[in-house]
């Protein structure tokens, strides 16, 4: 079979890569441009500045060691169209945004995967931890938790659509992260040392607030800090900065407050952000929009394992469809910090049922 | 089989030329400013090839600056010429709009420094007019730097003309003469220039070894300051071996001028032919007539070149979608661009450039192959196979 690897420079779709090449299949990786730190830096290029071009150079580095054709194709366009400017509006909006997921869908099983059909592929394989099965019963194609709880990236793969599952590929997915480190070092790959990314790709130092505010000067505009009836308490750079349940960088002394003070709700109208004590972050119920289904649609209520954010145990809640892509859930106990514009990832065991958009 | 038809960002070794490269290597270690016997064999052997390059483009051996390539010729010719020149109040640089990154990118770094900076713009034929250099051209002018032959199209341009319009007005002419060089009879004589550029490795000699060609009495200022290499114009230990190689390509080509041009030219125009014929939606770029024999440039309708590079790749197929110094960057092609295409073809263009190894064979493997790859890529694009889903 011929096959797609999303080849990002790292071990996971590396030794996806080598895994497909030694079981025999036809295998062309593909790394995607998708920006250049160097020209974030006011346009100053200096040497060795862009780190995409170090894990580009990584990937075709694995990909002459395993003995396979490697392009690099220049989506920086693509990238910037679905995950940048979705970033920086979120942001903007007083939410939470959640690119890598964005850039799955929108992206690698799109912009490359579209690209794959055209040399004949017929599958696109990435270094994901995640599982695919086909449901013999269904016909559907399951997306389920990667073997290695610790690794599960199943959480920024939900909005995958059955077309797009059907022609997905985890190899990695079967193996705790331990064994694909030591897979790499006996396949002698280039990269089978190299630590996990940890930020966001396009924002290598860090800096959300600046990158949103260069990006969308708009958003760094000044406003109040409110407590939950309204009180003024204080002043804020811009409500880009915040995030729900964030504590830091509130400049508020908990002296004059008589608790430490959470940020419960950023409301962008009124460029405010609302602050409160840590027990009225919690709540039971959530709406999202933007649902997919990967099971079939649930006809009225059913029970999951609801899990909000990247780092979240999913917790026992009921989902129930309000109709146009929404959804209703109920936490059968109260959650910290539902943040908007994160995702709610629905579980039934491993299986992944659906999840969309935290409203 | 593989077929290589990307000739022009590099090409293929000859087999004497690897001979010679391989015997140099091993043989002729000496440096070349050495007084014994070893540095006398690498001086000789330089000197040998200093003649066959100046052979090839009708010059005198002494006129000869051997380099790193192309690059640093067009660098040394700009820099130099602009340097020497600057103490007489000429502060002005004229260039094809269509010139390699080589020659544009220097005018960028002289502009960063004082210097003025006029870009002559071409037709859509990708030709430059006399007319619109003698319009950029002013009284404090230093230089005119003109390619002969354009990498991405072929194009080849005027020089005589241009030199002569330089000339009138006491600037210095520069052609990089990288892509013509080896191909088709250059002349420097005829061309009437004061400075060339040239590279071995764009007819079958080795990689780092280029020329300079500097007219006699031309003032130049070195970029490279040492030892007294090369008269003083290029400081550096010589790279013999690819000097040596660079001289063995320079005799091949010239003993090959009388034959092969026209064989090239038969077997690209037999290559045009039949994609123009059997793949609907396509269009050759840029002037037909005034070109060297390897090179044609064409636009496939409705097709992502990127895309038909790599599908023609895995078929073991090798062509570029402009010069390979740009590709990987998916910018639209400046030489495209500035010949007035509209943007769809400035990403939908494949160079394919032949040269010495090429055969009839691979010329029909390619035609046959194009219909059916372009005609899968197209079904594609208007149907696109994956549906995105999420917010927008």
């Amino acid at each position: 079979m011929r096959i797609v690897v999303a080849m990002s420079g790292g071990v996971d779709s590396s030794a996806a890569a080598a895994l497909l090449a030694e079981q025999g299949h036809d295998v062309i990786g593909l790394s995607m441009q998708l920006y250049d730190a160097s020209k974030e830096a006011g346009g100053q290029r200096s040497f060795g500045s862009c780190c995409s071009l170090d894990d580009l150079h990584d990937a075709r580095r694995v990909a002459a060691a395993i003995h396979i054709p490697h392009y690099v194709m220049n989506f920086e366009r693509q990238f910037t169209e679905h995950v940048v400017s979705n970033f920086v509006r979120e942001y903007a909006a007083g939410r939470t945004p959640l690119p890598c997921a964005h850039c799955n869908s929108d992206l690698k099983f799109a912009t490359l995967a579209d690209r794959a059909l055209t040399f004949g592929a017929d599958a696109v394989a990435t270094g994901h931890y995640a599982r695919v099965e086909r449901d013999e019963a269904t016909g559907r194609s399951l997306l389920k938790r990667a073997v290695d709880p610790a690794k599960d990236q199943t959480y920024f793969l939900f909005s995958l659509t059955q077309d797009q599952l059907a022609r997905a590929r985890f190899p990695v997915g079967d193996w705790p992260k331990d064994a694909v480190r030591e897979y790499a070092r006996r396949r002698g790959l280039p990269v089978a040392d190299k630590p996990d990314s940890q930020e966001i790709c396009f924002i290598p130092d860090h800096d959300y607030a600046s990158f949103v505010a260069s990006h969308a000067p708009g958003a760094a505009r000044e406003g109040d800090i409110v407590d939950q009836d309204g009180r003024v308490l204080g002043r804020h750079g811009g409500i880009h900065r915040f995030t729900v349940g964030q504590r830091k960088g509130l400049g508020l002394s908990s002296s004059s407050t008589g608790a430490p003070m959470y940020v419960l709700a950023l409301r962008p109208a009124e460029r405010a952000v609302v602050v409160g004590p840590k027990a009225s972050l919690e709540q039971t119920r959530l709406t999202a929009s933007g649902v997919n289904w990967i099971v079939e649609v649930p006809v009225g209520a059913r029970r999951v394992a609801a899990q909000i954010r990247h780092r979240h145990p999913a917790a026992p809640a009921t989902v129930r469809g309000t109709g146009e892509g929404g959804a209703e859930v109920l936490f059968d106990t109260p959650q910290l910090a539902i943040t908007p514009g994160q995702a709610v990832v629905f579980y039934d065991g491993d299986v992944v049922v659906g999840g969309g958009w935290i409203d | 089989m593989r077929v290589y038809f990307d000739y022009n960002a590099t090409t293929p070794l000859a087999p004497e030329v690897v001979e010679a490269v391989v015997a140099a290597t091993r043989d002729l270690f000496g440096n070349a400013s050495s007084v014994h016997h070893f540095g006398q064999a690498a001086k000789a052997a330089m000197d040998e090839s200093r003649s066959a390059v100046a052979a090839l483009i009708n010059a005198d051996p002494s006129e000869i600056v051997f380099t790193s390539g192309g690059t640093e010729a067009d660098n040394l010719a700009i820099r130099g010429a602009a340097e020497a020149l600057e103490p007489t109040g000429r502060r002005h640089l004229v260039a094809g709009a269509i010139e390699h990154e080589a020659v544009l990118n220097t005018l960028k770094a002289l502009a960063r420094r004082g210097w003025r900076t006029t870009l002559v713009p071409v037709d859509q034929s990708g030709v430059i007019s006399p007319d619109s250099v003698r319009r950029a051209i002013t009284d404090d002018t230093a230089l005119v730097s003109v390619m002969h032959a354009n990498n991405e199209i072929g194009t080849i341009q005027p020089i005589a003309a241009l030199a002569a319009i330089a000339h009138e007005r006491g600037a210095l002419m520069h052609t990089d003469a990288v892509q013509s060089a080896g191909k088709i009879p250059v002349d420097v004589r005829a061309l009437g220039v004061d400075l060339l550029a040239l590279s071995a490795h764009k007819f079958n000699g080795p990689k780092g070894a280029g020329v300079l060609w500097v007219r006699r009495g031309t003032r130049m200022q070195p970029l490279l300051t040492g030892g007294k290499h090369e008269r003083n114009r290029r400081a550096g230990t010589e790279n013999v071996a690819a000097i040596v190689g660079l001289g063995v390509a320079a005799r091949l080509a010239v003993s090959k001028m009388g034959v092969e041009p026209a064989r090239v030219a038969s077997l690209r125009d037999r290559l045009e032919a039949a994609i123009l014929q059997q793949v609907p939606g396509t269009t050759v770029n840029g002037a037909r007539d005034a070109r060297v024999p390897n090179t044609t440039n064409i636009s496939f309708d409705r097709v992502e070149a990127e895309s038909l590079l790599i599908a023609l790749d895995l078929e073991g197929v090798a062509v570029s979608t402009g010069s390979a110094c740009s590709s990987g960057t998916l910018e639209p092609s400046h030489v495209l661009r500035a010949m007035g295409l509209p943007a769809h073809r400035t990403q939908n263009s494949l160079r394919f450039s032949l040269g010495l190894f090429s055969t009839e064979e691979e010329v029909d493997r390619v035609a046959a192959l194009l219909p059916g790859l372009v005609g899968k890529l197209r079904a594609l694009t208007r149907k696109p196979g994956v549906q995105t889903v999420g917010r927008t």
